[in-house]
């Protein structure tokens, strides 16, 4: 997220030194939810006593909030092209709605959240709430960032930080906003869609 | 082997020379194979487990011996021969040589290859479920002590694990807090004891098994072998081996308790037993003491040791034991005369009711 | 080879005065305490980084000498089982996380940069939140012991002896945030070293012409990369436990204590490789040096590294062959297992094969590759021993077992690195190490060493148990344990000759020059210690052993407005790693929102740093 546009050396593979970087960042993070996912997996069916997930989880709703953060990846994708084109407006434009898209996805998910704990089910009832909620709370905590980043990358943008040279931040932005949108696509199927 | 100082640049590995570390080993074993190790884990009691394992572990072993002889001779030979000399010219620089690759890569599989074979075979040899006929007998793991069930005979005790020889075994474990682990070397490996956790289809604790027979009569020690706290380096055990004669005896004997004769120090003893926080934790089978938390205390006096192998089990250790547990085993779960433990206060028993006690519990033969 | 005799005399004055110039500054102590607080030099970082890590080496060398005390005979009451369990927890969780990771580190940090012909890493203040991080999780477990509190439920930490119901002190909590702290510390240094290895090396040096150090720091890297997210997720489940009540390793509640294993040992098998590769690295180049002939096979010894580290993924539960996993799981982690054997055995025949017709010097850098080679076989082979199944079931959690690791990780990493300080202290300092002193800490150390570790080979075979405060009489295990503990304080008296060496060479050794060693590679074609901009002009390298084939020509000192624009010091990484650390210990107070003061406080120094440009023309390092 550095500022200044000069002093970048000719890298051996023609990456800039960022992105490369966030790449393996984001082959961590994808272990790092592989082993949370991996440990509902394991414990489904373990928990002793309820609420268990066929009482809880909503799958009309949660499909309307998952198409919303697929959406805001599609709003990504034109942010990027804009700044990439020198479209200021644009930029503007479509890195906002990801991050409304983003927010309105956390909205489901604090309506969701608390919706589960007026049934019973907290962090401490059982095995599935443990492990639902810090999986989903991990995601969670992800988009969160992934919107401050969006707002902030607005912002420098209005103040005119952010143009067609140093696209390279929304970019990576993007790269990261993608990462957790395909996360959300495996915790859906696996634990919202797979009895 | 003299030691004596080298000139500079002059050779000075005598040390990694072999010959020289071959004699003091060769001569360890010698005194290994013939010393008295109570706990060894290469002089196997069991006619089943124990050899499998041994076995194994010499071929393992030899293959390695053979190895380590190449390489090290090989390291000495190179150290030797080609050691730098003033006017050296400049080595030949070879970069490698794939034949030499291929062939060593070859050789080291062949070598994984022929210890990996009987390895499996033991595993699956070693793993498979007892027959027909064996005895089952339930551990159950806790802080810091042993609890035997034989669920067919009617037994529960504590620490002693008495066994009939000839007679293959199935050890069935569990703990009741956190992980432990069964083992005694001389009937072979070692397994965990995992606390209960509900399976997927509701069957119940998942329980890990060991099967052996032992052909030896005689006591056998062993000890926990996964950390479990505080006195993890004191719960010990034992498995007395005897006749099935002598095992039928004893299980006989389990399943009642002697009285004591009215008005002895035994039966005083027996008394405060019975009327104090004592039957909380402990059992003594045919009595009005069934406690679950602690050791079962039937027939103490037929024991060897006393607090899982810790204390020879005489009267004054019971005493000892019981004024002052903590004294003996760091944060045992059992309350003394004046310190409390386990969640329970402090006994308060009296010096009389101790030492009764104590001849009370030594009379349960 | 020839420099040092070439510029003793007028060297002496130049190269005090250089180390001096580059490491303190002109304006006072206090002016120097800063520009170390907010350097970003790699080769500043990497040298904090192996002090912090020779400071924790002292304090797990002690815990270690006060078990040996305990253990000398049976019975005894040196400590008590708390003290002791606390000991070889801390024993251990120092020794791999505060001491042999970070001193591989301080070795990434100076030389890999100057190996790939690069001015610096890809992320110079990354880098330095690195070590901070580091820094303060290493202190922040160690102020445990203040409090009487150390973590004492043993370095692998097993659940559900961690639980609050068993452990219910501050201790695991300790450990747990202490671990935590450290974890982020290495995982952002693997991503730094990544992007480098990959992206900065000079024109001309392809992959397969990097120095093995290089090479095999940047599969490290990539098995930190992969392994840390795993133990990280395990870490927040034993804390989620802790702190929150949640029920992960809870088994009323049908939680699985062997889950903690899975996901320990799946970053620990792992972590273990870790550890040995960058010594590996550090054989392949010093032996080369010291025979004067090329590494033998050096694409071979570069592809068993890379299996080594890919198959390392797969062996696991090679660790829980007593926990009940059946016998189909336990043949396939055997199989696994016995198949990393294969490149580890290659790399060392390809070792003897360099060292074979070659022209040897035994400087004591080599004494320890040597070392190196003779000790971590037989490691090794323990090793095979563990890998049958059936056999690992006498010998896991017994002493056997201690007496393996131990030989490959003090056997394997610790004399690996030791070999690398020999070889590059003159390239840090300017100094040659006293060869005197070195070989004396080899001799001791050969002597210590084997004395305190080969007798828990025999302890472990007759039924002696780890991590117990005591054992009993009857066992007959005593005289094992007796030379151990007379070995360990010869392995500890070596030590500090080391550390004796390393102090009083940096002051009164020998000037050393460029290239004292004739070795081939990149780092050596510059001054020592290099400038800090490390190469005037970024060399092209046009094969493996690019000082060997003279294509490099030497370095000329640049006069100071020819110097090339460096990244400028920043405040923000230690201010940011202490924000990090900060929210982490936070967590210990149990109140959910306490935690996001932190929080809030490293957001800050985010922001600043992002908006912080890397090059600010007042602010250039002096050098």
């Amino acid at each position: 997220m550095s500022m200044e546009i000069a002093h970048h050396p000719p890298t051996a593979t023609g990456l800039d030194n960022r992105k490369l970087g966030f790449w393996v960042f984001i082959g961590s993070e994808t272990l790092f939810f592989g082993s949370l996912i991996s440990t509902y997996m394991v414990y489904k069916g373990a928990s002793v006593a309820g609420p268990y997930p066929h009482d809880v989880l909503n799958i009309p709703l949660t499909s309307i909030s998952t198409f919303v953060l697929l959406t805001s990846s599609l709003a990504m994708v034109l942010a990027l092209a804009a700044v990439q084109n020198g479209n200021r407006s644009g930029t503007l434009l479509w890195l906002m709605v990801t991050a409304v898209f983003g927010l309105i996805f956390l909205g489901f998910q604090a309506y969701e959240f608390t919706h589960f704990v007026h049934e019973g089910l907290t962090i401490k009832s059982n095995v599935f709430g443990s492990a639902f909620f810090v999986l989903t709370g991990f995601h969670g905590v992800h988009v969160s960032v992934g919107v401050i980043w969006l707002l902030s990358l607005w912002i420098l943008t209005l103040r005119g930080k952010i143009g067609k040279e140093n696209s390279i931040n929304v970019e990576i932005a993007g790269l990261y906003w993608h990462f957790v949108d395909i996360v959300w696509i495996v915790i859906f199927t696996l634990i919202y869609l797979i009895p | 082997m003299s030691l004596r100082r080298n000139k500079p640049g002059e050779r000075g590995q005598r040390f990694l020379n072999p010959v020289n570390f071959l004699v003091p080993i060769l001569s360890l074993f010698v005194v290994a194979c013939g010393g008295d190790h109570p706990q060894s884990t290469i002089d196997p009691a069991t006619s089943d487990f124990g050899p499998a394992i041994q076995d194994l572990y010499l071929t393992v072993f030899w293959w390695a011996m053979l190895i380590l002889a190449v390489v090290w001779l090989v390291l000495a030979y190179i150290l030797i021969r080609y050691r730098s000399r003033p006017g050296d010219p400049e080595p030949k620089q070879t970069h490698g040589h794939l034949g030499l690759e291929i062939g060593w890569t070859i050789a080291a599989a062949i070598v994984v290859v022929v210890i990996t074979i009987p390895t499996i075979r033991t595993v699956f040899r070693t793993q498979a479920p007892a027959g027909p006929g064996a005895l089952i007998v339930e551990v159950v793991g806790h802080q810091w002590w042993w609890e035997f069930r034989y669920p067919a005979e009617g037994v529960v005790t504590a620490n002693e694990l008495r066994l009939p020889v000839g007679r293959t075994v199935e050890l069935q474990m569990t703990s009741a807090d956190v992980i432990h682990s069964f083992w005694i070397p001389r009937f072979g490996g070692k397994r965990d004891l995992n606390p209960w956790v509900r399976e997927p289809d509701d069957r119940g604790p998942r329980i890990n098994r060991l099967t052996f027979t032992v052909e030896e009569t005689g006591v056998y020690l062993g000890q926990c072998a996964e950390y479990c706290g505080l006195a993890h380096g004191l719960m010990g055990m034992r498995a007395i081996v005897e006749t099935e004669a002598d095992f039928q005896t004893w299980v006989q004997s389990m399943q009642s308790s002697p009285v004591p004769e009215t008005g002895t120090q035994a039966d005083r003893g027996r008394e405060a037993f019975m009327t104090s926080t004592c039957i909380a934790c402990h059992s003594i089978a045919g009595t009005n003491a069934r406690g679950v938390l602690g050791p079962s205390l039937t027939r103490l006096g037929a024991r060897t040791t006393i607090g899982a192998g810790l204390l020879d089990n005489t009267p004054e250790n019971v005493a000892a034991w019981i004024r002052n547990p903590a004294e003996f085993k760091p944060g045992v779960k059992m309350p003394g005369v004046s310190e409390g433990g386990g969640g329970l206060p402090p006994t308060g028993l009296s010096e009389e009711q101790i030492e009764a006690i104590a001849a009370y519990l030594s009379s349960l033969r | 080879m020839s420099d040092s005799t070439a510029s003793s005399k007028a060297g002496s004055a130049s190269a005090r005065s250089a180390a001096a110039e580059l490491y303190t500054d002109p304006r006072g102590f206090g002016a120097t305490v800063w520009s170390w607080i907010t350097t970003v030099d790699h080769k500043r970082i990497g040298i904090m980084y192996a002090s912090a890590a020779l400071f924790f080496l002292l304090i797990g060398g002690a815990e270690a000498l006060l078990m040996r005390i305990q253990l000398a005979v049976p019975q005894n009451d040196f400590v008590d089982a708390e003290t002791f369990n606390q000991l070889f927890t801390m024993h251990g969780t120092t020794m791999i996380f505060l001491v042999a990771m970070p001193m591989a580190v301080a070795f990434f940090n100076y030389i890999v940069p100057l190996q790939i012909g690069a001015r610096d890493v890809a992320f110079p203040r990354l880098n330095a939140l690195s070590f901070w991080v580091f820094l303060f999780g290493g202190l922040y477990l160690n102020s445990s012991f203040l409090f009487n509190a150390a973590p004492n439920a043993s370095w692998v930490g097993y659940a559900n002896l961690t639980s609050t119901q068993f452990s219910p002190g501050p201790n695991v909590d300790f450990w747990v945030i202490g671990l935590s702290i450290v974890g982020v510390s290495s995982l952002v240094g693997a991503i730094n070293f990544i992007t480098t290895i990959i992206n900065l090396r000079a024109p001309g040096l392809t992959l397969m012409r990097l120095p093995l150090f290089t090479w095999m720091t940047f599969v490290t890297s990539w098995i930190l990369v992969t392994a840390i997210p795993v133990i990280a997720v395990a870490l927040i489940f034993l804390a989620a436990d802790r702190f929150f009540a949640t029920n992960f390793f809870v088994p009323t509640a049908g939680g699985d204590p062997v889950l903690w294993q899975h996901l320990f040992w799946i970053f620990g098998h792992p972590e273990v490789y870790i550890l040995i590769l960058p010594s590996f690295g550090i054989m392949s180049e010093v032996v080369s040096t010291f025979s004067r002939k090329p590494l033998f096979g050096y694409p071979v010894v570069v592809y068993a590294g890379i299996l080594i580290g890919f198959i390392g993924w797969g062996v696991w539960s090679h660790h829980m062959f007593t926990t009940g996993l059946g016998p189909i799981a336990d043949s396939f982690f055997v199989v696994s297992t016995m198949i990393i054997a294969i490149p580890t055995g290659v790399k060392i025949f390809n070792w003897l094969a360099t060292m074979w017709g070659g022209s040897i010097r035994f400087t004591s850098a080599m004494l320890f590759a040597i070392g190196l080679l003779a000790i971590f076989t037989v490691g090794g082979l323990s090793g095979i021993m563990h890998a049958s199944a059936p056999v690992d079931l006498q010998q896991h959690d017994s002493y056997f077992v201690v007496a393996h690791f131990h030989y490959t990780i003090v056997g394997g990493a610790m004399t690996g690195l030791f070999a690398g300080f020999y070889y590059w202290f003159p390239k840090v300092t300017g100094r040659l190490m006293s060869e005197a002193l070195g070989k004396l800490h080899f001799w001791t150390f050969l002597i210590g060493f084997n004395l305190t570790f080969f007798p828990m080979h025999f302890a472990g075979l007759f039924g002696m148990p780890r991590r117990v405060f005591t054992y009993p009489a009857e066992l007959n295990v005593a005289e094992y344990n007796m030379a151990s503990t007379i070995g360990a304080f010869i392995f500890g008296l070596s030590s500090l000759i080391f550390l004796w060496n390393l102090w009083r060479s940096s002051l009164k050794g020998k000037p050393a020059g460029a290239n004292p060693w004739g070795a081939p590679s990149l780092e050596w074609s510059t001054s020592s210690p290099p400038p800090h901009y490390n190469f005037a002009e970024i060399p092209e390298v046009k094969s493996r052993d690019p000082l060997w084939t003279s294509d490099v020509p030497p370095e000329k000192p640049l006069a100071h407005d020819e110097e090339p624009l460096m990244p400028s010091p920043s405040f923000w990484p230690i201010l940011t790693a202490f924000g990090i650390s900060l929210t982490w210990i936070l967590v210990m107070t149990r109140i959910w929102w306490v935690p996001l003061i932190g929080l809030a406080l490293t957001a800050i120094c985010i922001y600043s740093w992002a908006f912080q440009p890397e090059f600010r023309e007042a602010t250039q390092e002096q050098g």
